[in-house]
């Protein structure tokens, strides 16, 4: 998928192959502006008028979602596949109570019944951690938090075969984040519910996440099961985003930070993406893209990869 | 950041008792009447050149703690007293036409949200030289000078290339970055910091963090840092505050706080942490499920509803205060 601009063509997401079993949550991972968010909207088709899917195809159950057309792609957004946005906090309308706006969205998704409708918010607020006396206010009296909570909601209203959640938590702390995550657990596990869970985040991918992707310049570079990423990692890359974790009860050490910027996706770097910021690189690095690496099914895109394996 | 070691004794800023109420529509009704009482009695000091952390669950009241201290919204009970050393120290509250204006050049807010602080209509160059404009500071020249400089500053170079964009053609961190200029153009001795890294991912996040600390160091700012995030809590802040439904319920040194919690709330808190190692089963969470709100409050402990420890004194008494327990460690609970 690229985005159009004045500028050229920007990258975002660039060849990107991946696929999500029922039940099963796929984690990606990486820094700001390396696509995650993009292949996000790519997959439930609401992209922005600068954005273009140019080649591959989506298939959710078995079907091909890319050619259907607006009126088609209804049948399955929210039913089928929904999403939480990043920065969901502003999608609420501010002139509608909260409550109104979940039920509203249930009349017309599911053709709940009012009294229907109402029960559900009420066991929807209690998933979500929001007091019932909060239904029928208004978004402005809601706290940044408490608004990230009503959009999940809104998400699980419907109950999807998948839910792509971009970022839902990083705005809530960590007792709310960590409720919300075993409520999505729980959800999952009764409807079989699938999950694609964007982070930059390690340690919430490391608990949320059955198998692992890892972005960098619009590209996954290393995917595998999230205990073989997190205990073996190989692409140089995920190295460094692990070492530059912070850490709150741990020993106290200096951050570490990645040397420069995440690429310019207008001229990605030839050869390994990676390639100017990464410790390993070499002349073939520069020049040649870089070999799969595989390990069963753990797998990164490296040159050199570096012998130790431990991050 | 650690505070200076000939810090005055008195501090730059003093709350007392503060408290904010907002009156809210409690039903479907509007003609219903209760009140949020999203910061209540809370008291604190922040020392000069220190930055003094608050953190606490969503709804807690950290952001209108922060947006009393700049005086963006009025205390309905309570003092600040703002002590600069310069002019007779004061009680924010008081301050009206050209006191208030004097004031808000020494005290600036970023905001939590950099999409909604930020008009997306107005350039880089506008947004940053607002307050220059408020202020009065400058002529049109002098001004592009000094906002080129704080660009500069905040890592986004070369500034002339920033300057006449829109907040959508720049990513997240290099519009919070924005936000961090804004703040700093006048050269306020005090900022209150909302989550200004929350939004973003971890080497922006380091990045933006070591560009405060560097400017606190450098220029001698306070900070109110507000989070949510304790292990930014742990590398900003020399002290922090854990708040709980409007009230303080444990402050101190952060390193003694985040290794030995005292208050119920605070441990649930530090156990919630996720780990990032997916072989690691963290235990259960131990706070009970029903979420508080603060409007209309029962006057007994506000944590007692989801307090794994309380007994019938907790439910049969006030709030606890709270209590020095030496050290400067402060902790509000009947059992800690
Ligand atoms: N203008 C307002 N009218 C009514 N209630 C309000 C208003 N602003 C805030 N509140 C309420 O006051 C309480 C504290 O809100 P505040 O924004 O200070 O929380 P916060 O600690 O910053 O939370 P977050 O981490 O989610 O941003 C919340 O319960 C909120 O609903
Ligand atoms: N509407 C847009 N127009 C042009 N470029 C965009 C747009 N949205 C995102 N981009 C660019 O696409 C790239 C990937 O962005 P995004 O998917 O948001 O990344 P992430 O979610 O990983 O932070 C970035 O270089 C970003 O600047
Ligand atoms: S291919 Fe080369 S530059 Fe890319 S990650 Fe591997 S060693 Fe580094
Ligand atoms: S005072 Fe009682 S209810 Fe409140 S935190 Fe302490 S033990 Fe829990
Ligand atoms: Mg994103
Ligand atoms: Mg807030």
């Amino acid at each position: 998928m690229h985005y159009m601009t004045r500028a050229g063509a920007v990258r975002a997401v660039d060849g990107v192959t991946f696929s999500v079993e029922r039940g099963q949550s796929l984690g990606l991972v990486g820094e700001s502006g390396c696509g995650k968010s993009s292949i996000a909207i790519s997959l439930l088709k609401i992209l922005p008028d600068s954005a273009r899917i140019l080649s591959g195809s989506i298939l959710l159950e078995g079907v091909d979602i890319l050619p259907l057309s607006e009126d088609e792609m209804r049948e399955y957004r929210w039913k089928r596949i929904s999403m939480v946005f990043q920065a969901a906090m502003n999608s609420l309308d501010p002139v509608y109570r909260v409550g109104d706006q979940i039920i509203e969205a249930l009349e017309l998704h599911v053709g709940s019944a009012p009294s229907e409708a109402v029960e559900r918010v009420r066991e929807l607020y209690d998933l979500v951690g929001l007091n019932h006396s909060f239904i029928p206010r208004y978004p402005h009296e809601y706290s940044g938090g408490m608004k990230q909570r009503a959009i999940i909601a809104m998400a699980l209203a419907c109950e999807p075969a998948i839910i792509v959640a971009d970022e839902p938590t990083t705005a809530l702390d960590v007792i709310v984040q960590d409720r919300i995550l075993r409520e999505m657990r729980k959800v999952r596990d009764a409807l079989d519910m699938s999950m694609i869970y964007i982070s930059h985040d390690m340690a919430v991918i490391a608990e949320v996440s059955d198998v692992v992707g890892v972005m960098y310049a619009g590209r996954i570079v290393e995917f595998g099961e999230t205990k073989d990423v997190f205990e073996n990692p190989i692409h140089p890359y995920t190295r460094a985003l692990m070492s530059a974790f912070p850490s709150v009860t741990g020993e106290k050490r200096e951050l570490a930070t990645l040397p420069g910027e995440p690429p310019n996706l207008l001229a990605p770097p030839s050869g390994c993406r990676f390639h100017p910021r990464c410790p390993y690189a070499t002349e073939e690095c520069r020049s040649q893209p870089p070999p799969t690496v595989r390990r069963g099914v753990h797998w990164a895109d490296c040159w050199n990869p570096p012998e130790d394996q431990s991050p | 950041m650690t505070q200076a070691p000939d810090a005055p004794s008195r501090p730059l800023i003093h709350a007392i008792s503060l408290t904010k109420r907002f009156p809210v529509s409690s039903g479907w009704f509007r003609r219903d009447r209760s009140f949020a009482h999203a910061v209540d009695g809370v008291s604190f000091q922040i020392q000069r050149g220190e930055s003094f952390g608050l953190v606490g669950e969503s709804g807690c009241g950290k952001t209108t703690t922060g947006k009393l201290l700049v005086r963006l919204v009025d205390p309905t009970e309570g003092k600040i007293v703002f002590d600069d050393g310069e002019d007779e120290p004061t009680d924010i509250a008081s301050l009206s036409g050209r006191s208030l204006k004097s004031f808000r050049r020494k005290a600036q807010m970023i905001f939590q949200d950099p999409y909604e602080s930020m008009n997306p209509r107005r350039t880089i160059f506008d947004t940053v030289a607002e307050p220059l404009k408020v202020q009065k500071i400058g002529g049109a020249i002098e001004r592009v000078e000094r906002v080129s400089e704080m660009l500069g500053m905040v890592g986004l170079t070369p500034p002339a290339t920033f300057l006449f964009r829109y907040p959508h053609e720049l990513s997240g961190g290099q519009r919070q970055r924005v936000a961090v200029a804004r703040a700093l153009v006048i050269e306020p001795i005090f900022i209150v910091a909302d989550e200004p890294t929350s939004m973003l991912d971890v080497s922006i996040r380091t990045g933006i963090m070591r560009l405060m600390e560097d400017l606190a160091a450098r220029l001698g700012i306070s900070y109110l840092y507000i989070t949510h995030d304790l292990a930014v809590a742990r590398y900003m802040c020399s002290r922090i505050a854990v708040m709980y439904l409007g009230k303080i319920v444990e402050q101190g040194e952060t390193e003694e706080i985040l290794h030995n919690p005292k208050h119920p709330y605070t441990q649930a808190l530090l156990s919630a942490v996720p780990i990032p190692d997916p072989s690691a089963a963290r235990p259960p969470v131990k706070i009970e499920g029903g979420v508080s709100t603060p409007i209309d409050p029962p006057p007994r402990c506000r944590f007692y509803d989801r307090c794994p420890v309380a007994d019938a004194f907790c439910r049969d008494s006030e709030h606890p205060p709270l209590e020095d327990k030496g050290g400067g460690r402060m902790v509000a609970c009947y059992k800690a």
